[in-house]
């Protein structure tokens, strides 16, 4: 018989092995089935990861209006919404794989620091095993990156910069919104259309990683028309009055001005380049003009009259599918159970949200599994249609949705407060796709998908 | 030559947003010797006054119009304001047009209430306490008032236009010799200075030339003198917190138009502010003043392409830039007494 002499030395050693395995976050052990959160139980929990304070409140509040409501669709809730329009009838109202979906939602505050800790908290505490939302490409990246190290499956909200499908890509990570890129090709032809091929234009660009992929997308649009590009001037995330920037573009020679901001930003610099009468200014013998490459609802509504006549890009519009027809179904059947329920139709960043939600679920079901990877397999290069953007491809290379990009502009005369942009045209697919490799989407790479395990 | 004059132009635009602002807070410190970083939410209050007259005067009454459909194909349903039903149409739309300038008359009593109030209930509680502790319950204080705008308003900016009859630009240039269209400046940003201007002349005459201005003035001195000699200063004071609000929400109701109003635009002006009466020198009216023109004309200069150009990231700092010069140089600020804030 071998005696075994307990050493204060080797106590310590193992307490202090057992406390650090303790102290791993939930995600890092690893799972009985192998893969972070897998559910147990007769539930299933996503996390819902939405600005609800800070200066897009109001569209974190519409994202949730929608998950809510894909939740509900998908609990056998409601009309279904478009679950009836799906091309893929997997889902009938019984939750996901039989089990009912609850949902936990988190602040992103708009901040990366505060979307990653929120995304955290889903994770680890609640035992989320999706996390969806954003309304800025600098928290998708930044929650993307989080959900790849924990292996859950990240379906980013409204993020438009190129870098996340392209140098930030990952391989848990899927985008159903549009990008910089595809604007950028779907308003050029549009542009040619309106204003013509000999073109000076004046940039205004918010500093950080959405403008400089919009600004970069815009100008080799713009210039491959043959537009010579006058200037780019970077303004502050932060900046309010922007009267000091808009000031000088008349004097620069150029004839139009490209607005390459979102959200706050861009109501305030529109408002303040109207103020400087550069609607009514003429310049090279020309009508000055302005453009927004990216479009919302809420930019619009905010804007107010300013907006009128100014094209630029959404994702998807609510009308479209009375004004464009068939190829667009989903649509109505999406607005009708966002109306009925909130009394209002739903914005882009709303259709994205409901329709990943929807994507993920069905991708489980296909899968018959939540494992992310299993999950990432069924998403990788699945064709659809039904889902209000015409027929869709989420590409296995940069897991970025390719589908038509509808070109808008500000309607002049608007009959009601929700009939704020007009529909130009649905630009099609074909128009906006790229390869992989394209430049402006190089030098980062999917990885491999991460379980968690 | 055309660009400079109008960046200066600009300057002094800004400068009448930070000059306000400015003003109400010294004249709050070298009253109450108050600390008071709530003071851009009163901005943003002033603002919102502006969106709350113009949405009583947009109040709607419903009709059904069968003739269209709503986004869910149900018959839609029309507003119409009351005063159009009550003055007709053209009139109506015109009352509705000059609901910014009408909100001077509906801000003054809200902000001078909401001036009392804050006073009386809360900080008038602090005057005794460090100036760290004045800071964070006016900090507070200043988060508490935007989220309860926001709750009420949401997040989204609301479009406040100016009067039709005061949009649109004026040429400049040509008053200059120019070439036309080379220095327009929209027709609201000059009655905004001009508005600035009026209240600066006012605040500061009403200082000078009333009894109550001197007796404030005398307080600002040495209260403890002016109290021994009978009067009761505390009120005054008061009522100098409530006139230091009421410029902050006249400040706000003007601006509306220029840019949208948000819940967070006055923290947005803060930071800005307090680094204006900083650089004026603290409790110096006519620093915080001087200061709020000088720093917006900066701002305006250095957010000029060849300057940007010439020393990249210079818009975002060059306000902080000459704060630093200016404590450097002289610790008190341009116009400041010394020994103020110096214990």
């Amino acid at each position: 018989m071998t005696k075994r002499h307990v050493t204060r030395r080797g106590v310590l050693r193992t307490s202090a092995l057992a406390g650090a395995g303790l102290a791993l976050p939930t995600y890092l052990r690893a799972q009985e089935s192998g893969f972070t959160n897998a559910p147990t139980g007769d539930t299933v929990t996503l996390g819902f990861n939405v600005p609800q304070t800070g200066p897009y409140a109001d569209e974190g509040a519409d994202e949730l209006r929608a998950f809510e409501l894909a939740v509900e669709h998908l609990n056998g809730g409601g009309d279904g919404g478009m679950m009836q329009t799906f091309s893929e009838q997997n889902l009938d109202g019984s939750g996901i794989l039989g089990k009912k979906v609850e949902y936990v939602t988190g602040d992103t505050q708009t901040k990366s620091d505060a979307a990653r800790a929120s995304a955290r908290s889903m994770i680890e505490k609640d035992g989320a095993v999706m996390i969806s939302g954003g309304s800025s490409s600098g928290v998708a990246i930044a929650v993307q990156g989080l959900c790849q190290e924990a292996g859950v499956i990240f379906m980013s909200g409204l993020t438009h910069s190129n870098d996340t499908t392209g140098k930030d890509k990952k391989a848990n990570g899927f985008r159903h919104f549009f990008n910089a890129y595809m604007s950028a090709a779907a308003l050029g032809p549009v542009l040619e259309g309106l204003y013509g091929t000999d073109r000076k234009a004046y940039h205004l660009t918010a500093d950080y990683t959405w403008g400089w992929s919009q600004q970069e997308s815009i100008q080799s649009a713009t210039e491959a028309l043959g537009w010579e590009t006058v200037e780019n001037v970077l303004t502050p995330l932060a900046q309010t009055d922007f009267s000091s920037y808009i000031a000088p573009v008349l004097q620069s020679g150029a004839d139009v001005l490209v607005l390459n901001h979102y959200g706050g930003n861009m109501v305030n610099s529109l408002t303040n380049a109207v103020q400087f009468g550069l609607r009514e200014a003429q310049a090279n013998g020309k009508d000055f003009q302005i453009v927004v490459p990216l479009y919302s609802e809420l930019m619009a509504r905010g804007a107010g009259e300013n907006i009128a006549g100014i094209p630029g890009s959404q994702n998807w519009d609510w009308k479209i599918e009375n004004q464009l027809g068939e190829r667009y179904k989903g649509t109505n059947a999406f607005v009708q159970s966002f109306g009925k329920k909130y009394g209002f139709p739903p914005s882009q960043a709303a259709h994205t949200c409901y329709a990943q939600t929807l994507l993920y679920a069905d991708a489980v079901t296909r899968a018959g599994s939540f494992n992310p990877c299993a999950i990432a397999e069924a998403l990788e290069d699945f064709e659809f249609d039904g889902l209000g953007n015409g027929p869709t491809l989420y590409r296995a290379a940069d897991h970025q949705c390719f589908k038509d990009v509808v070109v808008v502009r500000g309607k002049e005369n608007p009959e009601d407060e929700f009939d704020l942009v007009e529909i130009v045209e649905a630009t099609p697919v074909e128009q906006v796709t790229y390869e992989p490799d394209h430049p402006m989407f190089s030098g980062g790479s999917l990885g491999s998908c991460n379980a968690g395990a | 030559m055309d660009a400079l004059i109008l960046q200066t132009l600009n300057g002094l635009d800004k400068g009448s947003a930070y000059a306000l602002i400015a003003l109400g807070l010294t004249l709050i410190f070298g009253t109450l010797g108050v600390v008071n970083f709530a003071h851009g939410a009163l901005f943003m209050i002033g603002a919102f006054c502006a969106v709350t007259l113009q949405r009583i005067l947009s109040a709607s009454y419903v009709t059904i119009d069968d003739s269209r459909t709503d986004f869910l194909g149900n018959p839609m349903e029309v507003e119409t304001p009351y005063v159009h039903a009550w003055f007709g149409e053209s009139v109506g739309a015109g009352i509705i047009e000059w609901s910014v300038p009408l909100a001077i008359l509906f801000s003054i009593p809200v902000m001078l209430l909401i001036g009392f109030v804050m006073e009386r209930g809360l900080i008038k509680h602090f005057y005794k306490r460090p100036h760290a502790d004045q800071i964070l319950v006016t900090f507070g204080l200043a988060i508490v008032l935007q989220e309860i705008v926001k709750y009420f308003y949401g997040a989204n900016p609301i479009p406040t236009p100016a009067p039709d009859a005061l949009t649109g630009s004026f040429d400049f240039g040509v008053l200059l010799g120019f070439d036309p269209n080379v220095i327009i400046y929209p027709y609201w940003r000059l009655v905004y200075f001009a508005f600035a201007a009026l209240v600066i002349g006012a605040v500061f005459s009403f200082l000078q030339f009333t009894t109550f201005g001197m007796v404030v003035r005398a307080g600002m001195a040495d209260r403890e003198t002016v109290g021994l000699l009978g009067i009761n200063i505390d009120k005054r004071f008061t009522i100098m917190f409530g006139i230091a609000a009421a410029v902050a929400g006249l400040a706000g109701v003007m601006y509306a138009p220029i840019n949208s109003p948000n819940y967070h635009m006055g923290m947005d002006f803060l930071v800005l502010s307090f680094v204006v009466v900083v650089v004026g020198g603290m409790g110096s009216l006519p620093g915080a003043v001087l200061a709020g023109f000088l720093l917006g004309i900066l701002e305006s200069f250095a957010s000029m392409t060849q300057v940007i150009n010439l020393i990249p990231g210079i818009n975002q700092i060059i306000i902080y830039v000459v704060a630093i010069v200016v404590l450097l140089v002289r610790p008190r600020g341009l116009m400041g007494r010394k020994g103020v804030m110096e214990e």
